[in-house]
């Protein structure tokens, strides 16, 4: 515990510099700088096979960078196991597929890390579990299994999953795009009202209507490089890049 | 907007209807499943036709010509080979356990399982009746007696109770084997056994339910290993697998009779200890196949969640992967033990007198000669019970464990 570098309060929690990433010799990611800040709210958007969910995914690992410098809370991204269970305990990740674990109920999906990773006593994870239930709307349905659960509730359970390790950060990888339509604004509403209370978190969405009302930094992807970055006001209204303002129309038009 | 615009005319009731029923008449039931094609009509006279001939001739053998006093006559040597009389106790002693067991298990666990807790009652009730002798009758109905105290009991639905019957069925393997086996020839209430004194059911069962018990961790061990990312781990689980599913399961028997004393040497191993060792190595191979094919239907985002989540790589396979993977393939587990305990029948070739082995010796019974139709219906009947019990009771746990309804 004490000599892991305590990281300061000021500085960013996430930072990332000249990152790089082949997939044999496809050239995923060509060098990511990046840095977030505590209680920011980041939007990546960019078309499909830009990098994003490789990016994102190199965050907490489950891809790793082949050149460059990820630091999570301090910590450097390296081959130390320890360091990257370390930085996974703290980091959520939402999946476009939700991810929950078929064989357990919604109650065991969310407190089963709780316990094993973070040696919490059943009562307690469970207590937990049924406030984050109740905070994403549906504490009625903790003891069904996901595959009795529509899209939307599977996805704001997959969210409470993240929330009960008490994350300092939470990824998001286009959370409603499996969604149908109608179910959309219920995973929404969730992810606003975490941005709100102050979560670090980073959205990789094309739902610009989220991004206007909670983002505070948009990074526009393509072809694995950032091509623009700014606020939401900066990136609708004024963007620099003529790539940018493209893409933004053809989104907007569907 | 047109003022005359109608409103739209709404349904007359609010209530839904109710979905059609058809009344359920025997005529109306043979007509659509039996007679609905001039085809299927001519179908059904056939097979009707040819199963009551068959139903007849078997009949007619069985009441009439079968001598069936050869089965009677030797029905402890089919049960339990040559276990010695006075330890009989000890083979119904697990018979109580397990019936009673079973009982508590229904009752805690099934709902309407009528069917079952009856079936699961009258069995030994009946034979019990039946019974010729003394010890096998009080047995039997002791055993019957378990059963609906057992049943009673999980009626309270207790939470300790079923950590109990929980408890009950892991210590119920080793408990029979300390019945079976005894503790050592000096011990004064429970004796040993030596090996070749078993048989008959008792010999057949005991190598299956080993065979089960040890080839899983085995096979899941290995099926592991051969998906591991260690290349020496890998390589020995894939030659293992490989070398075993390509040989004969009678080899492996052979192997392990003649190979295990060379590989240990100094130790004398039994011989049944020694078939035990081969049907669970042969099994093990098959298993690890079997739980590979529910592994790899596994998908990466299942792994992708848990590694996000802080779990370390073996939570993730224990906790997540494992469970997942062996239910996806209970079924195809239990044929592999069903297959299993059929195949049990072919340590008669190293010398041992399974129920397969007792068989043969009864037919040499010089009062017996030629009764070979009587001995192998009954044996293929006593399969037939057991390997039916097995798939039932797989088909109750996948009804049971079943999430995605
Ligand atoms: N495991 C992989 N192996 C090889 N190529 C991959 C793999 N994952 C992603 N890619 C490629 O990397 C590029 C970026 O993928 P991805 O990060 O998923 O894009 P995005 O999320 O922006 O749609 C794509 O061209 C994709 O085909
Ligand atoms: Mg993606």
């Amino acid at each position: 515990m004490t000599q892991a570098p305590q990281a300061n309060e000021n500085d960013p929690i996430i930072i990332c510099r000249d990152v790089h990433k082949w997939y044999g010799h496809f050239h995923a990611l060509r060098g990511i700088n990046m840095e977030v800040q505590r209680g920011e709210v980041v939007v990546i958007f960019g078309p499909s096979g830009s990098g994003k969910s490789t990016f994102i995914r190199t965050i907490n690992r489950l891809e790793e960078h082949q050149r460059g410098q990820i630091i999570v809370d301090g910590i450097e991204l390296t081959h130390d196991v320890r360091n990257i269970e370390r930085i996974r305990a703290e980091t959520g990740m939402v999946f476009q597929q939700f991810n929950l674990f078929p064989h357990l109920t919604v109650l065991e999906n969310i407190t089963l890390a709780p316990i094993w990773v973070r040696g919490w006593k059943r009562d307690q994870a469970e207590e937990v579990a049924m406030q984050l239930l109740k905070r994403v709307g549906i504490p009625e349905q903790a003891h069904k299994y996901p595959g009795q659960l529509s899209g939307g509730q599977q996805q704001r359970v997959a969210i409470a999953r993240a929330l009960a390790m008490q994350p300092k950060i939470m990824l998001f990888d286009e959370p409603t795009s499996a969604l149908d339509p109608e179910m959309i604004k219920e995973v929404l509403d969730v992810m606003i009202e975490l941005a709100e209370s102050g979560m670090t978190m980073i959205v990789v969405t094309h739902e610009m209507g989220f991004a206007r009302a909670v983002a505070d930094t948009m990074y526009f992807f393509d072809k694995g490089q950032i091509v623009e970055s700014g606020t939401p006001e900066q990136i609708f209204e004024d963007p620099r890049e003529e790539r940018t303002r493209l893409f933004i129309s053809q989104i907007l038009s569907h | 907007m047109s003022i005359q615009a109608q409103p739209i005319p709404q349904r007359p009731s609010a209530e839904p209807l109710p979905p059609p029923t058809e009344r359920f008449t025997v005529l109306g039931w043979l007509y659509k499943n039996l007679f609905n094609t001039w085809y299927n009509a001519l179908l059904t006279v056939v097979m009707v036709m040819l199963i009551a001939l068959a139903v007849r001739a078997v009949g007619e053998w069985a009441l009439n010509v079968a001598r069936w006093e050869v089965i009677t006559a030797n029905l402890r040597l089919f049960a339990v080979g040559q276990y010695p009389i006075t330890a009989l106790w000890r083979a119904w002693a697990c018979v109580v356990v397990l019936w009673a067991l079973a009982g508590l298990s229904l009752g805690l666990w099934s709902r309407r399982a009528y069917g079952s807790i009856a079936l699961l009652l009258a069995f030994p009730f009946v034979l019990g009746i039946l019974a010729q002798d003394e010890t096998t009758r009080w047995a039997l109905l002791g055993a019957a007696a378990a059963a609906a105290a057992g049943f009673l009991l999980g009626q309270l639905r207790q939470r300790w109770l079923r950590r109990l019957a929980l408890a009950g069925w892991v210590a119920y393997f080793p408990l029979v084997i300390v019945l079976i086996a005894g503790l050592g020839s000096e011990a004064p209430l429970l004796p040993s056994v030596p090996t070749n004194l078993w048989g008959g059911l008792l010999l057949t069962l005991l190598l299956t339910v080993v065979g089960i018990v040890f080839s899983f961790p085995l096979g899941v061990l290995l099926a592991l290993g051969r998906r591991s990312k260690l290349p020496i781990l890998s390589a020995l689980s894939v030659i293992y697998i490989e070398v075993i599913r390509g040989v004969p399961f009678v080899t492996v028997l052979f192997m392990a009779q003649l190979m295990l004393p060379l590989f240990l040497p100094g130790v004398t191993i039994d011989r049944v200890v020694r078939a035990m060792a081969g049907v669970v190595l042969f099994s093990a191979a098959y298993l690890a196949e079997n739980v590979r094919g529910g592994l790899q239907a596994i998908p990466r985002g299942q792994y992708e969640a848990a590694y996000a989540l802080g779990f370390k790589p073996w939570q993730t396979t224990l906790l997540i992967i494992l469970p997942q993977a062996l239910k996806a393939v209970i079924p195809i587990l239990v044929g592999q033990f069903i297959a299993l305990f059929k195949d049990t029948s072919l340590v008669v070739i190293v010398g041992l007198l399974d129920l397969m082995g007792i068989a043969k010796t009864v037919l040499a019974q010089p009062d017996f000669l030629g009764l070979q139709a009587e001995v192998y219906a009954f044996v293929a009947l006593v399969y037939g019970v057991f390997s039916f019990l097995m798939s039932a009771l797989s088909q109750r746990l996948e009804q049971r464990l079943n999430t995605a309804r």
